[in-house]
């Protein structure tokens, strides 16, 4: 197990190099810069503009700023300063003064970092997770064991309208039903601080998933029910209840398993849009604001932070995996 | 002795997308206390479903047993309540399965598995289950039992996990053991191992036995009685000696025709019966064994013959004997 794990973490070096040079190499092909400003709006002078430039290195040639962001370069003054290997994510180069750190992680005052921005996002994420997984499961077994009935065909109707419709189209209906028409939550809330304010975001985050869930769950179910075992273990006298809760769900629940490492990724891309549409203090509305602004650090920074999350997620999942299924050994 | 079991024209039948399969069609038999009935016939008769419509084990839909009784003890096991049934099944009658691999759940560890009988059934706690549990699984042959207890079913050999399964079902012993074929899956050596088990465990406990098998070769020096299946039919019933000695029904003789034997040049030959099992899609009015049969007469197309007494204690379903080719 241990010797997985090191095995595991030390692969996060690749793949954060291979994401890095990615988004670096996209990011600086797009057109425009970070001191560009609405074309309406005043521009920076040229003048400005060459002493940030200067300030923040960006006049120095492309291959020298990407290693300076991985490892570290000496700044305008001569002094070294240390790059992403030191866990640097930089200098943000619109929220002056604040590095990518201090923006992602820091609450504000002297609350708690589930209060930062990171911290939001997690929590959006962990509730959507927990509602398509206590959904999706129950509704998918249920849906399995009462086959062809009005309760699977009701739970398919649902599933069906969740992988199809996408998130954005979903946010807006439920926005104009729950919020426009019946005034039951704001649009924009004035604070995250309430519980039923999540209530939305969430739900419609995490609506995909769930119906995905849901669908593998009935699946698996159906086929688990026709294995030999579940006839071996009526025929031993077990009560129906012990039978689908001991011997059905635990094997079906391991195609389920395996789905959630490449759906946690989709709810980390849902996150951009719906934290987006809902005005969500969280990273991924960050994200989408520093790439309309070319905020080149802030891209960067929470390109790798997400793929870190979802490489550890599936990491998780192999883990969960093992231990559902002793088939499975992980060396 | 007393009669244990008796199933009386047992019928069950499966809806599927092609009509009604006729799988079991009126089927009876008897089992005494401490008796080994085999029942033979082959793929596709009907054997696995009468047991397990006796059990309620069918799946339901599509399948349905809609007539008969099987009376266990007196009481008939197809009126009684789930709860009732439940309570029969695992510790009364017990079942072993075919295939060792397919039916132990994967991700159960096997004590977990031999122990769940214990639990419902005896009200033990886990750790007088775990003993009763390591007794058993050596009984059956099982080497250093209590460190394998927290094994999982594909750390066993084939052959380990039937004898497992064996363990299982006698746990809490039963009166009654069905073994369904349980050792077509494996090949020949373990077979015989495993028949010797189940010797050496029925003496040392005394229950009845279920055998099924396609194979009359297997069957011989463990069954007292036998049971012929054709098409969902019993075609002959009678005690093992009498049916080598005398089978009464075409398809029986055409399976002891078809164990293997050895022929002059000293190899290993199988003879099977030409044609193909019928089709039970519907219920026939005239020998299901007909197209296939060497002494078919008329009257075979016309009737299909009922079990008919042949001598004391052995019954056939067949206008002719074939000892004589001539009509009964
Ligand atoms: N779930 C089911 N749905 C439809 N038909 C079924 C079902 N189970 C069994 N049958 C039919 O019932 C008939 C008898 O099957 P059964 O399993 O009893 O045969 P068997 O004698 O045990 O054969 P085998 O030696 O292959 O185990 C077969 O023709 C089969 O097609
Ligand atoms: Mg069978």
């Amino acid at each position: 197990m241990g010797k997985f794990l090191l095995r595991r973490m030390l692969w996060l070096i690749p793949v954060i190099l291979v994401v890095s040079t990615i988004t670096f190499v996209l990011m600086h092909a797009a057109p425009g810069g970070p001191w560009d400003r609405d074309l309406s709006a005043r521009q920076v002078d040229p003048v400005t503009q060459k002493m940030l430039n200067e300030y923040y290195g960006l006049d120095k040639p492309l291959w020298r700023q990407f290693t300076a962001y991985l490892i570290g370069d000496t700044n305008s003054k001569g002094k070294f300063i240390c790059g992403l290997i030191c866990g640097n994510l930089g200098p943000s180069y619109r929220q002056r003064g604040l590095t990518i750190q201090q923006i992602l992680f820091m609450p504000p005052e002297e609350k708690s970092i589930i209060y930062s921005r990171f911290g939001y996002s997690m929590r959006l994420g962990v509730y959507s997770l927990l509602f398509a997984i206590l959904i999706g499961i129950p509704a998918g077994v249920l849906s399995a064991l009462k086959q062809n009935t009005m309760t699977d065909y009701i739970s398919l109707f649902i599933v069906t309208i969740g992988i199809s419709v996408p998130n954005f189209v979903m946010a807006i209906f439920l926005i104009i039903i729950f919020a426009s028409t019946l005034h039951m939550v704001n649009i924009v809330p004035r604070s995250w601080d309430e519980v039923s304010v999540w209530v939305l975001p969430a739900v419609i985050l995490g609506f995909g998933t769930m119906a995905r869930t849901a669908r593998l769950t009935r699946a698996s179910m159906l086929e688990t029910m026709r294995q030999d075992y579940i006839r071996t273990a009526r025929s031993k006298g077990l009560a129906e209840r012990v039978v689908i809760v001991r011997h059905m769900i635990k094997n079906s629940l391991i195609p389920v398993v395996t789905m959630l490492g490449p759906a946690l990724a989709g709810l980390v891309t849902g996150s951009f849009i719906i934290e987006t549409m809902f005005g969500f203090p969280g990273m991924g509305r960050a994200y989408v604001t520093a790439i309309g602004q070319r905020d080149y650090s802030m891209i960067m920074g929470t390109t790798l932070i997400y793929a870190v999350l979802v490489a550890l997620a599936n990491v998780s999942v192999d883990m969960i995996y093992v231990f559902l299924d002793p088939r499975i050994r992980l060396e | 002795m007393a009669e244990l079991l008796s199933v009386q024209g047992l019928e069950t039948q499966f809806r599927t997308r092609e009509g009604i399969v006729h799988a079991v069609n009126g089927v009876s038999f008897g089992l005494k206390e401490g008796e080994t009935l085999g029942i033979v016939g082959e793929s596709g008769c009907g054997k696995s479903v009468t047991v397990m419509s006796m059990l309620r084990l069918i799946p339901s839909p599509p399948g349905k047993v809609s007539a008969g009784k099987a009376l266990f003890q007196g009481k008939d096991l197809l009126k009684m309540s789930d709860d009732e049934i439940r309570h029969v099944r695992g510790s009364q009658i017990s079942m072993v399965f075919q295939d060792p691999m397919t039916s132990f759940n994967p991700v159960l560890t096997i004590g977990r598995q031999v122990t769940e009988p214990l639990e419902v059934h005896m009200g033990m706690n886990r750790k007088q289950a775990d003993d009763r549990a390591v007794e058993m699984l050596s009984k059956v042959g099982i080497p250093n039992p209590r460190d394998r207890m927290n094994d999982y079913p594909h750390q066993f050999s084939g052959g380990m996990r039937q004898r497992v399964m064996i363990a299982m079902a006698l746990v809490c012993t039963p009166q009654i053991l069905i073994a369904d074929e349980p050792t077509t899956a494996l090949d020949v050596t373990i077979q015989a191992q495993i028949i010797e088990l189940a010797k050496r465990i029925r003496d040392d406990l005394g229950m009845a036995i279920i055998w099924i098998t396609h194979d009359l070769g297997v069957i011989a020096g463990l069954a007292d009685r036998l049971v012929v299946m054709y098409g969902g039919f019993i075609i002959e019933t009678a005690p093992i000696r009498d049916v080598y000695a005398h089978p009464s029904h075409p398809y029986t003789l055409g399976l002891l025709g078809s164990l293997p034997r050895m022929d002059e040049t000293g190899q290993r030959r199988l003879v099977s019966i030409d044609g193909l099992p019928p089709v039970l899609l519907e219920k026939p009015n005239f020998c299901p064994f007909a197209p296939r049969c060497k002494y078919v007469v008329e009257r075979c197309w016309k009737e299909n013959p009922p079990l008919m007494q042949v001598s004391p204690d052995h019954t056939a379903a067949c206008w002719v004997n074939p000892e004589t080719g001539r009509e009964r």
